[in-house]
């Protein structure tokens, strides 16, 4: 226990401040003042792997690494869409998942927002259109923000999705914040 | 027929060092392959190739006693099923169901339900063999899979999946419980198949080492270095010292990357969030290295064939030494923190085990089986440059259990920070990269690398003109999947993330 707390301690608080909405990222308008007006501060987020080569999970993973600390900006990953704000969606749409993805979709209550991540999200990528793959995930459901990049860095992501609300952060000193 | 009666009818096959091919007729098959089981060697993948011009092939990957054997069985009789080998290796059963829904021809096993085809396309239809499928918009009808029902009093089903709770990739669950204990679980995978085989025959064969990459993005430099030593030995050229040492550098980073990942996970899923925050720091410390270093945090299209796509930075050497000292420091301190938390030890000790006996039966490989007794590394057994001058020490445990991974896995991340020091320290000098001609039509290879989950193959034949006839990617987890299902048995509902974790094993690799 001692050590645990040692190390705690010796580590201190690492987050950096969150970079600003990168609003070129936005392929559409018009839901962000409705969603701001539900959300107030918070945000959650369902991922959705639609058929990625996980290479981007990895980068959504480190979202919630310390350094990036996701959940310092009152944005947090859910465990069902039903309880979610936002779609993070990655990979070309396999034949596979695209009736889940578009389940997942109807279950994710309204207003929502879609973010398709990576290459493949938005284009298809490597793995284009084939008798397996429906390719770019605007092809299944409504994409509000597509994020390029193979994987696209964990900035890069959390442009996106600060794009998708179209409002900036403040930093968040870490102490002292109401849950 | 003893392993070297076998040997020496077999010719050299081009890719991995000590690789060896043979032609088995169609009534020897069983009989080669039960000759292979008592010599206790080790399927690595079964595929199939040809068009719809020449019958089909049926492919299986073997390794025993310091070398490889790929045999192939030509395809005799259309109408009748080839002989399954999946009594003997009881991996093979899904490989071959695979080759049953990707390319028409069914095995004896007398399961034959598909396996990685749902509903998207009729079973009638073989995506590797016939003309393409034109794109439909349709959305294909709701699939049905017939899961084995336990049933008994009290026994109830859970069905998880394909979407997960977590941040991870798409596959279904069934479990079959009696309160909180699981009699059986049952995997339904496929859900990420995106036709990676298919679309290989539509790159060109110089080019195609990025979608090699991207068969499983964790284990990018291990795909991408089998696909490329594939292609050299086709082509026939070496590659300079210093690529293949920058090669081995880029793997063991990517080993450490996901070892870090999942210790952190591990202790996350045990309910030491702890864990999680200080391993996930230190893979993004490393990552962050890795973007100085080569300027990208994950090696995608870092190996390429003829060498790699970039030098490291002149001042890479000094900084990924220091990165990686700070790291191994870290992680000694966390390992004692791990092994003296009560809660940690107690989740891990006992949960999911897999006795050496099992795992020797079904044919776990690669770090699951190592913590299973399982001592085999390509990187000792089979070694191809630099690790023939880069001796690896095998790291072993046999308990079997959640603990023997995690324990494989800090013992295996001290192992490749002393390589990586070791090879930032002996970098030969010269060229990255060679030029390299296009492999001939019809020239066959294959390309064999440890990757941090396990072996990694892919099989190659080129095409005219510099294009790709078939290529077939394999992931360890084809091999592993099955042994979760055994893993689990008796263990709690609760634990299942935690066990699984523990394998974290791929499903984009393993889909295709």
């Amino acid at each position: 226990m001692l050590k645990t707390l040692r190390q705690i301690a010796s580590i201190g608080i690492v987050s950096e401040p969150p970079p600003q909405a990168d609003e070129s990222l936005r392929l559409r308008d018009g839901l962000q003042d409705e969603i701001r007006a539900v959300l107030g501060r918070a945000l959650c987020i369902r991922h959705i792997d639609a058929g990625s080569c996980n290479g981007c999970e990895l980068e959504i993973h480190a979202l919630n690494n310390p350094l990036y600390n996701l959940e310092g900006l009152g944005i947090r990953f859910v465990a069902s869409p039903r309880h979610a704000d936002l779609l993070l969606v990655t990979g070309p749409v396999s034949k596979h998942m695209e009736v889940a993805l578009r389940r997942t979709y109807d279950a994710t209550p309204d207003p929502k927002l879609v973010v398709a991540i990576g290459d493949c999200g938005c284009t298809g990528g490597i793995f284009g259109e084939t008798y397996a793959s429906c390719g770019r995930v605007s092809n299944v459901i409504p994409v509000d923000v597509a994020v390029p990049g193979c994987p696209p860095s964990p900035t890069r992501i959390l442009q996106g999705i600060l794009a998708a609300l179209a409002r900036s952060v403040a930093p968040v000193t870490g102490a002292g914040e109401p849950p | 027929m003893t392993l070297q009666a076998l040997f020496e009818r077999s010719e050299a096959h081009p890719g991995a060092p000590g690789l060896r091919a043979l032609t088995v007729p169609y009534e020897r098959w069983q009989e080669v392959a039960f000759d292979l089981s008592v010599a206790d060697a080790r399927l690595v993948a079964l595929w199939a190739s040809g068009d719809a011009r020449t019958a089909p092939l049926i492919h299986a990957a073997f390794v025993a006693e310091g070398a490889g054997l790929v045999l192939t069985l030509p395809m005799v009789d259309l109408g009748e099923p080839y002989p399954g080998i999946e009594e003997l290796f009881p991996a093979a059963a899904r490989m071959q169901r695979a080759v049953a829904d990707l390319s028409g021809v069914r095995s004896t096993d007398p399961d034959t339900r598909p396996w990685l085809r749902h509903a998207a396309w009729q079973a009638s239809y073989r995506p590797l063999i016939d003309p393409p499928l034109l794109a439909t918009t349709t959305e294909p009808p709701i699939d049905s899979y017939d899961f084995v029902r336990v049933e008994g009093d009290g026994v109830h089903e859970i069905a998880v999946g394909p979407v997960h709770a977590g941040t991870i990739e798409p596959g279904h669950f069934r479990f079959s419980v009696v309160g909180e204990k699981v009699l059986r679980l049952e995997e339904r995978l496929g859900y990420v198949h995106k036709g990676i085989e298919l679309r290989f025959t539509q790159l060109p064969i110089l080019e195609a080492h990025r979608l090699a990459a991207r068969v499983s993005g964790d284990s990018a430099v291990a795909f991408s270095w089998a696909y490329c030593q594939a292609v050299e030995g086709m082509a026939n050229t070496e590659i300079p010292p210093r690529a293949a040492w920058l090669r081995a550098l880029y793997l063991e980073l990517e080993r450490v990357a996901n070892h870090l990942g999942d210790l952190g996970a591990l202790g996350n899923d045990a309910g030491f969030a702890f864990g999680l925050a200080q391993f996930s720091r230190l893979k993004e410390h490393l990552l962050r290295a890795s973007q100085q270093a080569f300027g990208q945090r994950y090696l995608m299209d870092a190996v390429m064939p003829g060498g790699t796509q970039r030098d490291i930075t002149r001042m890479g050497i000094p900084m990924l030494r220091r990165c990686l000292r700070e790291i191994e420091h870290e992680v000694l301190t966390l390992r004692t923190i791990y092994d003296e938390h009560e809660g940690v030890r107690d989740r891990f000790t006992g949960a999911g085990t897999v006795t050496p006996e099992l795992a020797a039966r079904l044919g776990l490989t690669g770090l699951a089986g190592r913590a299973s007794a399982q001592a085999f590394d390509l990187r000792s057994d089979l070694p191809c440059e630099p690790y023939t001058q880069l001796p690896v020490t095998k790291i072993v445990r046999s308990d079997g259990d959640v603990a023997a991974r995690v324990a494989v896995r800090f013992d295996e991340l001290h192992e490749s920070c002393r390589l990586i020091e070791r090879i930032l320290g002996a970098l030969p000098a010269g060229p990255h990269r060679t030029p390299l001609q296009v492999p001939a039509d019809g020239t066959v290879g294959a390309g064999l690398i440890e990757g941090w989950r396990g072996p990694v193959l892919v099989a190659l034949e080129a095409g005219p003109g510099g294009s790709i006839r078939r290529c077939h990617p394999h992931d360890p987890s084809w091999h592993n999947w099955p042994v979760l299902e055994h893993a689990i048995i008796g263990n709690i509902v609760p634990d299942f993330p935690l066990i699984n974790k523990s394998f974290n094993l791929s499903y984009s690799g393993h889909d295709l």
